[in-house]
């Protein structure tokens, strides 16, 4: 039996080896060109241009038009709605974070058999963090530009009694270190796992059909829970496109309320 | 015991962080619909904020897979 491992999709390849670069004050780094800067570069194109054939701006809208105005009346209504009327600043930042997450988390799902598998770079905590520190660290820029010292407001709630100030003060303070890292984990906890089960399933289907031909007799019992395994990839791969989409929108809606905290800072959020 | 052994039975149990996690989203969408069932005009706008409480619910859950993966794949 073919031996399952489910982790083995993950594996960074490099596809055009590149000498390592002296970074200052980081040392040796590599920047060859891997599976995920591969997928990355093809997710980037593919939002482009797809936004390039979506805004034609006709008066009747085609398919692509159509898909193309919903993408972004989703992302316009979420800044408008959580951040207010300044949300239309911040616009751009968020609808770029979603529809390259969303693309990346699509695209990562194609499959040729046989040929090679799209890489899904989020799968890797390295780019999830990236997008979740570029996140925050735009948070914090936006609220020390907007409110000067005032930012540190935003760990003060208002209206609380003195004595139980500082703790509320600490676990404010926590929870603000805690968002970089739970906007990482989520994304990239989602799609690890998505993937691993679809590959678990995946190798179900194969290794109980090849059990059961190969045997022959009674084991031809073992091609219905394959079936029923096939049945499951199918579902799961359903499943993952809602996952794919919803994760997207999740941290989009999250740098939302991210952005809004500073935007607003003071006026009752 | 033989560490690789401990290991394994460790993930698992690490996993079991995840009861929370799907206690915590059951009672978001079950108060989620009985909310919208009772007010449907109200049910659009409160969409986003279930989604933002799922998205923090679930992230809960993904630390007990984080820590299961820490102990299964990192060498100390």
């Amino acid at each position: 039996m073919a031996a399952i491992d489910p982790l083995h999709q993950f594996a960074i390849e490099k596809m055009v080896s590149l000498p390592p670069v002296n970074v200052p004050g980081l040392g040796l780094i590599d920047l060859s060109i891997t599976n995920s800067v591969v997928a990355m570069l093809i997710a980037a194109v593919a939002v482009c241009v797809f936004m390039a054939a979506a805004a034609r701006g006709q008066v009747v809208p085609g398919r692509l038009q159509t898909v193309g105005e919903s993408i972004y009346g989703l992302v316009e209504g979420l800044t408008s709605s959580m951040i207010g009327h300044e949300g239309k600043k911040y616009f751009p930042f968020v609808f770029t974070l979603f529809t390259f997450i969303m693309f990346m988390n699509l695209l990562g799902l194609l499959n040729f058999i046989g040929l090679a598998h799209m890489f899904t770079p989020t799968s890797q905590v390295a780019v999830t963090a990236a997008l979740a520190i570029i996140t925050i660290g735009l948070v914090i820029i936006v609220g020390f530009v907007k409110n000067g010292l005032g930012f540190f407001k935003l760990f003060v709630p208002s209206g609380v009694p003195i004595f139980i100030l500082p703790f509320l003060v600490l676990i404010e303070f926590i929870s603000f270190l805690v968002r970089p890292v739970t906007l990482t984990l989520r994304l990239f906890g989602n799609m690890l796992g998505g993937h691993v089960v679809l590959a678990i399933f995946g190798a179900f289907v194969a290794a109980l059909g090849a059990y059961a031909l190969s045997t022959g007799g009674a084991a031809y019992a073992a091609l219905i829970p394959s079936a029923l395994s096939f049945v499951m990839v199918v579902a799961l791969t359903a499943l993952e496109l809602i996952v794919g989409f919803l994760q997207a929108f999740v941290f989009a809606a999250l740098a939302c309320v991210y952005l809004n905290d500073v935007v607003n800072l003071g006026h009752g959020h | 015991m033989d560490v690789s052994a401990a290991k394994y039975i460790g993930a698992g149990l690490a996993m079991l962080g995840m009861i929370g996690a799907g206690i915590g989203l059951g009672i978001l969408f079950g108060n989620y619909l009985s909310g919208a069932l009772r007010n449907p005009s109200a049910a659009a706008g409160e969409r986003p904020m279930l989604f933002l409480g799922m998205a923090l619910t679930e992230a809960l859950g993904i630390f007990a897979l984080v820590i299961a993966f820490i102990i299964l794949f990192v060498k100390v």
